[in-house]
């Protein structure tokens, strides 16, 4: 035994040399790391902070900021659900809740203490070891994201990797795997339904929203979501939504594909009311369905917090040198607004068909996608650097382009009808 | 040696994979057997991430757990009635597999003693380059060009013929 400690205890030994490999996850300091070597230790009595464990500190801040970020995103729904229905009551010409509180904003808080002291009921006849895990597994990658999500200037980002953009993608991916596991351990047919409409729907439109991300990565030449964020700091042209004509149109592929990501009308097949009651968590009752809403809202806030990283300027402002839209409550104006913009979405359009779901996303969005791609790559050689004048090209052509496609888009909508399915 | 939390967390990876692995060819019930599959490339993943290779890490995962496990489940999903697998194996085929497994076994075992001791990138002190510039590199202005190139045509290739097979016309 003694051989064994001394063994590891000589400065000779180097595990690098040995079979199993040299466990080194960052040579860097991390932020958990320096808030403890800078601000923590220097206040601590000098006996404790000779010992002090600063890896094993890290490990705790960082755990105690991931706990933070459970406790804070749940409260994120708790308003969104609150005005997705205040906004759904105004579309529809009603009041929406009044009676809880002050104009009825404490409604949400009265439903989810309903909820966690609902029944907790699990089919007999399902598969009960996935049906309790489903949720979590949902609950668990919608969180996830928020680690790589750039909230403002000063803000330490738990997840600052290389890969940024595409960790998020990664994890996101994982979410039908929970949609697929609730479905099928309920063992009722509207949850199998409503889990293979959703992967399929998923699987289909990660596509378009995976190549349109690619423009943006083209023109910053990073996956890092802080130098998509940085590459943007030059006022509202150096947007990348504004800095060719193709991320513009990638703008709006990403947010529609984003919308069918997160289930949503005009493209919640899978949680379609009218034929299969409620999709993948038909089954589901207290807590359970309520982490299935939290995860829902938190999902909708974190792909508009993508859509305005990757296209609106982040925590950028919209003129340089001004705080106009910029930091951290410009990011959430910005984010809020795409989630206004999905709930009135949601209560203007009717639901889209199976069949028109898919041409939309085959036929039409991922060749316009890979246009796009090309597209960027000829304007990169075209305008290695982005300069006044290719800013100025490109929104004469945005402008253009808007003006030709509303006008070709009124006319065909005014003499041609909707297909019907064969 | 500095304070083993890495390593801890290093181990319980290693463990997380090799135990749902194993969960994954005894498990009978086939649908348990593919989301234990999916523990297992997390796993994978997540050692991955200690090699520092966290562009492979984010495409082991987007690529096997949202694309090919999805893909598992739909078609079992789609067949779905037989769950419970009884699997009748004849002498003959059981003493086959040995040997397989065997061979196989004694190939990567010869494998991982060829392998020079694992490498810490940032053992020296630079700054560690995003992988994805390496690999961009080596593959569309490297040595692996034509690899490369071949393996696209290939999947463009199975991407037609999926299409071919699945159209109507083609089936009657």
């Amino acid at each position: 035994m003694s051989d064994f400690r001394a063994m590891f205890a000589s400065p000779d030994f180097n595990v690098s040399e040995g079979f199993f490999p040299n466990i080194n996850l960052q040579e860097k300091l991390n932020w958990a790391e320096e808030f403890i070597q800078n601000v923590l230790i220097p206040r601590l009595p000098e006996a404790v902070a000779a010992h002090f464990p600063v890896e094993l500190g890290t490990v705790l801040v960082m755990f105690a900021c991931a706990g933070i970020f459970v406790g804070v995103v749940p409260l994120l729904p708790l308003f969104l659900v609150l005005a997705e229905r205040k906004v759904a009551a105004r579309f529809q010409n009603r009041t929406g809740p009044m009676r809880v509180g002050p104009w009825g904003t404490l409604q949400t808080l009265a439903d989810g203490i309903k909820l966690i002291f609902k029944e907790d009921f699990i089919p007999p006849q399902g598969d009960k070891l996935l049906f309790l895990l489903a949720p979590y597994v949902i609950f668990a990658c919608s969180f996830a994201v928020f680690a790589a999500i750039p909230f403002g200037d000063g803000i330490p980002i738990p997840g600052d990797f290389n890969i940024g953009i595409f960790y998020i993608m990664a994890i996101s991916s994982v979410i039908v795997m929970g949609v697929i596991m609730a479905g099928w351990s309920s063992n009722s047919k509207w949850s199998l339904l409503g889990a293979l409409r959703s992967a399929a729907q998923i699987v289909s439109y990660e596509i378009p929203l995976g190549l349109s991300i690619l423009t943006v990565v083209m023109l910053v030449e990073s996956l890092s979501m802080t130098q998509i964020v940085e590459s943007q700091s030059n006022g509202v042209f150096s947007w990348l939504i504004f800095r060719t004509p193709f991320t513009f149109i990638a703008f709006f592929i990403f947010f529609i594909s984003s919308i069918a990501e997160v289930n949503r009308t005009p493209f919640d097949l899978p949680e379609a009311e009218s034929e299969i009651v409620a999709g993948f968590h038909t089954e589901y009752s207290g807590m359970r369905f309520a982490l299935f809403f939290i995860a829902e809202y938190a999902n909708m806030f974190a792909i508009s917090a993508i859509a305005v990283t990757l296209f609106l300027g982040g925590w950028e402002g919209a003129l340089p040198g001004y705080d106009i839209l910029g930091g951290f409550p410009g990011f959430v104006i910005k984010t809020l607004t795409l989630v206004f913009l999905m709930m009135w979405l949601r209560w203007t359009l009717p639901r889209l068909r199976v069949d028109q779901l898919m041409n939309l996303c085959w036929k039409y969005f991922i060749p316009i996608a890979f246009f796009n791609i090309l597209g960027t790559g000829i304007w990169g050689l075209i305008f290695p650097e982005d300069t006044l004048v290719s800013t100025i090209i490109s929104c004469a052509i945005i402008y253009i382009g808007l003006i030709v496609a509303y006008t070709i888009a009124g006319r065909t909508l005014a003499q041609k009808p909707e297909p019907q399915p064969s | 040696m500095e304070f083993a939390l890495k390593n801890f967390i290093f181990y319980g990876f290693a463990l997380m994979t090799v135990a749902s692995a194993l969960l994954v060819v005894t498990v009978r019930n086939i649908v348990h057997a593919a989301f234990s599959l999916m523990v297992t490339l997390f796993g994978i993943a997540g050692l991955y991430v200690f090699l520092q290779a966290d562009f492979l890490a984010a495409t082991q995962v987007i690529v096997y757990v949202g694309g090919i496990l999805v893909l598992i489940l739909f078609g079992v999903m789609m067949t779905s009635g037989r769950l419970e697998m009884r699997i009748h194996i004849e002498r003959g085929q059981l003493l086959l597999g040995g040997v397989v497994s065997l061979a196989l076994l004694t190939l990567l075992l010869t494998v991982i003693a060829n392998t020079p001791a694992w490498k810490n990138l940032t053992d020296d002190g630079t700054e560690f380059p995003p992988t994805t510039k390496r690999i961009g590199e080596l593959i569309l202005d490297g040595p692996f060009l034509l690899p490369f190139e071949v393996v696209s045509v290939l999947l463009l290739v199975a991407l037609i013929g999926a299409a071919l097979i699945s159209r109507k016309e083609v089936r009657e």
